[in-house]
């Protein structure tokens, strides 16, 4: 089974975030990037596959030079090999510029059966890529898997939103994307993190996709910012110790505050 | 004057809040005409609601397909209504269902999606609140049709009578191979107390809690002031509240009037779905949690006495 995982570096959450001012654009530069936990999640899902069978996994990410570093987490983890579409020109692309490009870049690594995504990114928070994804190719999205079995040409996944929770069911190929409870993502291991440095990574410019610099980033997205303004920092108010009398002072608080 | 589509969230043959504020906002750009996805009989019980709220249409697309596959129902459905009104803005609800269709129209109809929006004028400039509130930006899409995720509890509802004019709309038939068949739908049903993202007072526990069983003193507390109950990660992963009920990064975005945070130390990613509250009060035993730099009021001690005094206070005053 040829299986394709969608990583993406964003900002460390840990760290403060910030848009930059030039073209309002997330500032990468300023806070620390991690490989998104939720695409540990979805490596974690393919290589358990590959693992009770038979799998090709191949990490596709779309984002600038250092995604590397994601990429090199994902192949210590265990995946067999990379594709990283890296081009200035994608830089500030929307949802659906980057879904795109990556529907494209998906077709360069041959017959694919599954694609597994993230449900959500910590950054953009789009939470659509992979439904956006299946009406690019024309296949079945299965989203918000918590579960996941891959039999006979068959997807079968438990999902589960805020919403409520159902069982799906499709045909390959198809693409999933995976929820925070689906699994434990395992550590690279020594042997995983040397092993990653000698697998294959293929760069892809836009152009190898076939798309014109008209179509991704800023100039491509059908979305334009106007303007952001940070929000003035909150303080701290009063901190008082409990001297067995702590509920009361908030209800006194409330009060003052006309909230009861 | 314009129609603007509005797609209708309901469960078990009530309409959400949600769609209420939806064609509040709707009003604004135009004529809202709301779009009723779901199995037959469903808009009868809809139509007063939508009407008393300004729809002055009310497109009913029914079909037993619509509970059977994952999304592409609503998209079938709006992306042929879009071709034929080409309505200045699609407003869909931003929960995870509607993500999905709203990310899946755009790419079908090649049009600007706006996530997550609390805010539009009637120009079609969109607001949105982003890094759990940190900043606001404003964005608009440069094609004829906006496609619009709207936060719920962004807009104050305001009822306006209209003609809730009802036209049946054809389900396209769905291709089985292109969609997930859906089965055993569960839809998670709220209870008594006010939905967490809709309530105007949340009370929230985390690890400090210490177990399932003591969340009654979180419970208890909420309901002396007609509250939602939140958690942080922490004590959802610990298995003490359910995962519906996670404020933060990766759950729920909240903006009460009033947030009371019980034994929860206030990491980054819990503040980032809940620092926009209009008033923050932090009950925990560590005077340095972060939590206290952005309560507008604290008390440094031990929940489990401060909290149900707070109740009993409220109580005398109920
Ligand atoms: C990618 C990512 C996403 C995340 N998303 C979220 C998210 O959406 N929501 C979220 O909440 N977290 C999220 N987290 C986790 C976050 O970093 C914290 O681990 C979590 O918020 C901690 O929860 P807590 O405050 O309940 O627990 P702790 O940090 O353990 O704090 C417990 C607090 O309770 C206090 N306490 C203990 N006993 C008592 C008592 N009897 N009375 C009073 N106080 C007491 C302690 O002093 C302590 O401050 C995320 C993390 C990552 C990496
Ligand atoms: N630039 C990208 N490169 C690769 N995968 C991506 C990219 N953007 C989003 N994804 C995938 O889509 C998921 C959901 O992201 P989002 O739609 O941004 O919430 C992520 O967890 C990734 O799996």
């Amino acid at each position: 089974m040829n299986i394709v995982v969608l990583i993406k570096q964003v900002p460390d959450t840990w760290s403060e975030r910030k848009l930059s001012d030039g073209d309002k654009t997330l500032d990468r530069a300023s806070s620390d990037a991690v490989l998104d936990e939720i695409n540990e999640r979805a490596v974690e899902e393919a290589l358990k596959i590959k693992e009770a069978g038979d799998a090709e996994v191949t990490i596709l990410t779309a984002g600038p030079d250092r995604a590397t570093d994601a990429i090199r987490k994902a192949l210590s983890m265990g995946a067999d090999k990379a594709v990283h579409v890296n081009d200035e020109a994608i830089h500030g692309s929307d949802a659906i510029a980057t879904a795109k490009v990556l529907a494209k870049a998906i077709g360069t690594v041959g017959d694919v059966d599954l694609v597994l995504a993230g449900n959500e990114a910590t950054d953009g928070r789009s939470g659509a890529m992979a439904g956006m994804l299946g009406e690019l190719l024309g296949w079945p999205s299965l989203t918000h898997a918590n579960e996941l079995t891959v039999e006979n040409g068959t997807a079968k996944a438990k999902r589960e939103t805020d919403e409520g929770t159902s069982d799906l069911e499709a045909s390959l190929p198809a693409v999933v994307s995976v929820g925070e409870k689906i699994n434990e993502p395992r550590y690279p291991s020594f042997k995983g993190i040397m092993a990653a440095k000698k697998k294959p990574v293929t760069t892809l410019g836009i152009a190898d996709l076939g798309l014109d610099a008209s179509e991704v980033g800023l100039a491509g997205s059908l979305v334009q910012v106007d303007s952001f303004a940070p929000r003035p920092p909150k303080s701290g108010g009063q901190k008082v110790e409990d001297e067995g009398d702590g509920g009361a002072k908030i209800a006194e608080y409330l009060v003052g505050q006309k909230l009861i | 004057m314009a129609e603007v589509l509005v797609l209708v969230d309901h469960v078990d043959g009530e309409i959400k809040k949600n769609t209420y504020e939806m064609l509040t906002a709707a009003r604004r750009i135009g004529e809202p005409s709301a779009v009723v996805v779901g199995t037959p009989g469903t808009a009868t019980k809809l139509a007063e609601g939508l009407a008393a709220h300004g729809a002055e249409k009310i497109y009913v697309a029914e079909s037993d397909d619509t509970v059977n596959y994952l999304s592409t129902p609503q998209v079938d459905v709006l992306a042929s209504l879009v071709e034929r009104v080409s309505p200045p803005a699609v407003l869909i609800p931003a929960g995870a269902d509607g993500r999905e269709v709203a990310g899946r129209l755009a790419v079908r109809t090649n049009s600007g999606w706006l996530n997550d929006l609390v805010d539009i004028d009637g120009d079609r400039a969109g607001t949105h609140s982003i890094f759990g509130g940190a900043f606001t930006v404003q964005s608009r899409a440069t094609t004829d049709t906006a496609i619009v995720s709207w936060r719920s509890g962004s807009l104050e509802v305001e009822e306006n009578a209209a003609a809730g004019t009802q036209e049946t709309v054809e389900v396209p038939a769905t291709d089985a191979a292109k969609s997930a068949k859906v089965s055993n739908r569960a839809p998670i049903v709220g209870g008594d107390r006010p939905e967490l993202t809709e309530a105007s007072v949340v009370v929230a526990g985390g690890r400090g809690v210490g177990s399932a069983d003591n969340f009654n003193v979180v419970e208890g507390l909420a309901d002396s002031l007609h509250a939602a109950v939140g958690a942080s990660r922490a004590a959802v992963d610990s298995g003490y509240y359910p995962n519906q009920f996670q404020v933060g990064q990766t759950g729920k975005t909240v903006s009460p009037q009033l947030y009371i945070a019980l034994g929860i130390s206030g990491a980054i990613q819990h503040r980032a779905g809940m620092q926009t509250s209009k008033t923050i009060v932090a009950v925990n035993k560590d005077p340095e949690a972060p939590i206290f730099e952005i309560a507008d009021f604290g008390i440094v001690g031990d929940l489990f006495s401060v909290a149900p005094q707070l109740t009993e206070e409220v109580g005398k005053r109920a």
